[in-house]
């Protein structure tokens, strides 16, 4: 009898997985069960479609065609609990789905920030795209907006309400935006940027009201009692995975559900992956919780083979995320981060790796030329990190550098001595590297 | 002004024949804004889903994709085999 998977989620790690089971068992029955009614679509492409740059329909990126071929059913409904003992999935609407083997790649959700009148309408939050398709009907007749939160999504709003005609004012907790990954210059070059684009950054402010009328936002008040009049209230101050589904089975979680690098949950037939799947390292004991998007691809893909027989283990690689920042193409990579808290975010944000916040033993060096920057972590040996704004000629290079952990003893004090002419030792040291590694493969 | 033309022509034949669009997968996230900024409608994006360089005879190499995809996906890079004479 052919296989019955389940794949509870429409995200890249769902997609993926039902992908990489297809490639190993053409015969097995796939199915999908999603709360969204629409097909699969680019979760970051969402921002683009808030400023305008792409309609809707770009969004989706395989055709209903292609998802037929897959020989993918897919379900529309919310499934309510899972029973390991006899394979099958409750679903809300009543009735029962039964598996073999089941993913779970639920996603995360937006925290909302607990303040009093969070619940009214016109508080807004981007998780999906009828959030956005949402935010969207309220542009259309509001006038001014508050941005609250950190990190790239509370960015992607206020741009995206910016772009939509709406006068936008973003708070911040503290002095500066996203303070746990960006130094201070860096966050400086992308506050002078928002400021350009119109928005108006409230440094040292805390929401502390929403106000409302007739159950809709008209106003917040902040802690320091500045009212600000509006009809949207926009927050993004982190999200958490999504968790109570696989309590109700009895899963092991943590932060998120508790997998091992082949993606397999503490019951043998249950997987997950994607924006709630907490990956164990076998070799250090640690965890990690990463909401990025080529990440939920290559863990979708990791559990779809195991799913169907293979025993593939998870490639983590080096966490990196490459996003617009103020306009400016910005690429994170491997361990950046900044010896202070971000007030702004209370969870990890979407687009974000825990693995950033980790500080770097390293020195730092930083290069800076106009409408472009590039901060490298240094260690005893290798880069062990690397923040790239602007100009992205040498993401590549240092993405490869840093992943493969690449001695770079010949060039380091110089790099140290004279961070001004990086670009060019780096380019240097990389044509010498990298001629070596293909020279050294049979 | 004729000349100007024929050189453009040229200049966008040799462009043509010596580099080709190619995608970095791993920073793409599949949005399409390539796909959609395409002045004759080839599907960037799934060259970039599956790391293929974009081979398509009609592509004019104008860079628009390239130029508009937020997240430095897409570069020009020599096509293999295929180098510009040099001129006398």
């Amino acid at each position: 009898m052919a296989t019955r998977y389940l794949i509870i989620g429409n995200g890249a790690a769902g997609l993926s997985c039902a992908e990489a089971i297809r490639r190993r068992d053409r015969s097995g029955a796939i199915a999908t069960l999603s709360e969204e009614a629409h097909g699969f679509y680019s979760r970051p492409g969402l921002a683009y479609y808030l400023t305008g740059t792409i309609p809707e329909k770009q969004l989706f990126c395989r055709s209903e065609r292609e998802v037929r071929a897959l020989g993918i059913h897919r379900m529309h409904g919310r499934a309510t609990e899972i029973s390991p003992s006899r394979h099958t999935v409750a679903i809300a609407s009543g009735g029962q789905i039964a598996y073999d083997c089941l993913l779970l790649a639920p996603g995360a959700l937006a925290v909302r920030p607990k303040a009093p009148g969070i619940e009214l309408q016109g508080v807004v939050t981007l998780d999906s795209l009828n959030d956005a398709r949402q935010i969207l009907r309220l542009a259309r007749h509001a006038r001014r907006a508050v941005v609250v939160g950190g990190g790239i999504t509370a960015l992607e709003l206020a741009e995206g309400l910016t772009a939509q005609g709406v006068e936008t004012h973003y708070f911040l907790r503290r002095d500066r935006y996203w303070s746990g990954v960006l130094d201070s210059d860096e966050s400086r070059l992308v506050e002078d940027r928002l400021e350009e684009e119109g928005i108006r950054i409230h440094r040292h402010t805390e929401l502390s009201t929403v106000l409302g009328r007739r159950g809709r936002v008209c106003g917040v008040q902040t802690d320091r009692g500045l009212r600000i009049d509006c009809q949207i209230l926009a927050v993004a101050v982190g999200i958490r995975p999504r968790l109570e589904l696989a309590r109700s089975a009895g899963l092991a979680t943590g932060r998120g559900i508790v997998v091992d690098e082949m993606m397999r949950t503490s019951d043998p037939d249950i997987f997950a992956a994607g924006d709630a799947a907490e990956v164990l390292d076998p070799a250090t004991g640690s965890s990690t919780l990463d909401s990025l998007w080529w990440v939920a691809l290559s863990q979708g893909r990791t559990a779809g083979e195991n799913m169907a027989g293979g025993q593939a283990r998870v490639d983590r690689g080096v966490p990196f995320n490459v996003t617009r920042l103020g306009g400016m193409t910005t690429t994170i990579l491997g361990t950046v981060g900044q010896p202070r808290k971000d007030d702004d975010l209370v969870a990890i944000a979407r687009g974000d790796s825990n693995t950033w916040r980790e500080s770097g033993d390293g020195l730092t060096i930083e290069d800076d030329r106009a409408q472009s920057r590039l901060r490298l972590l240094i260690g005893p040996r290798e880069i062990v990190g690397a923040v790239i704004m602007g100009d992205q000629s040498l993401s590549r290079i240092l993405q490869i550098l840093i992943r493969e952990a690449a001695d770079i003893t010949p060039i380091r004090e110089q790099l140290l001595a004279h961070p001004e002419r990086c670009g060019e030792l780096l380019t240097l040291f990389w044509n010498t590297w990298n001629g070596g590694r293909h020279g050294a493969q049979p | 002004m004729l000349r100007d033309l024929f050189q453009r022509e040229t200049k966008r034949r040799e462009a043509l024949a010596v580099a080709q669009v190619v995608p970095e997968p791993i920073r793409c996230v599949q949005c399409g804004i390539c796909t959609y900024n395409c002045p004759i409608a080839i599907d960037v994006r799934r060259h970039a889903m599956t790391g293929s360089p974009v081979l398509d005879s009609h592509c004019l190499t104008c860079g628009e994709c390239i130029a508009r995809c937020p997240r430095g996906v897409l570069r020009f890079e020599a096509a293999p085999g295929l180098r510009p004479q040099a001129r006398a």
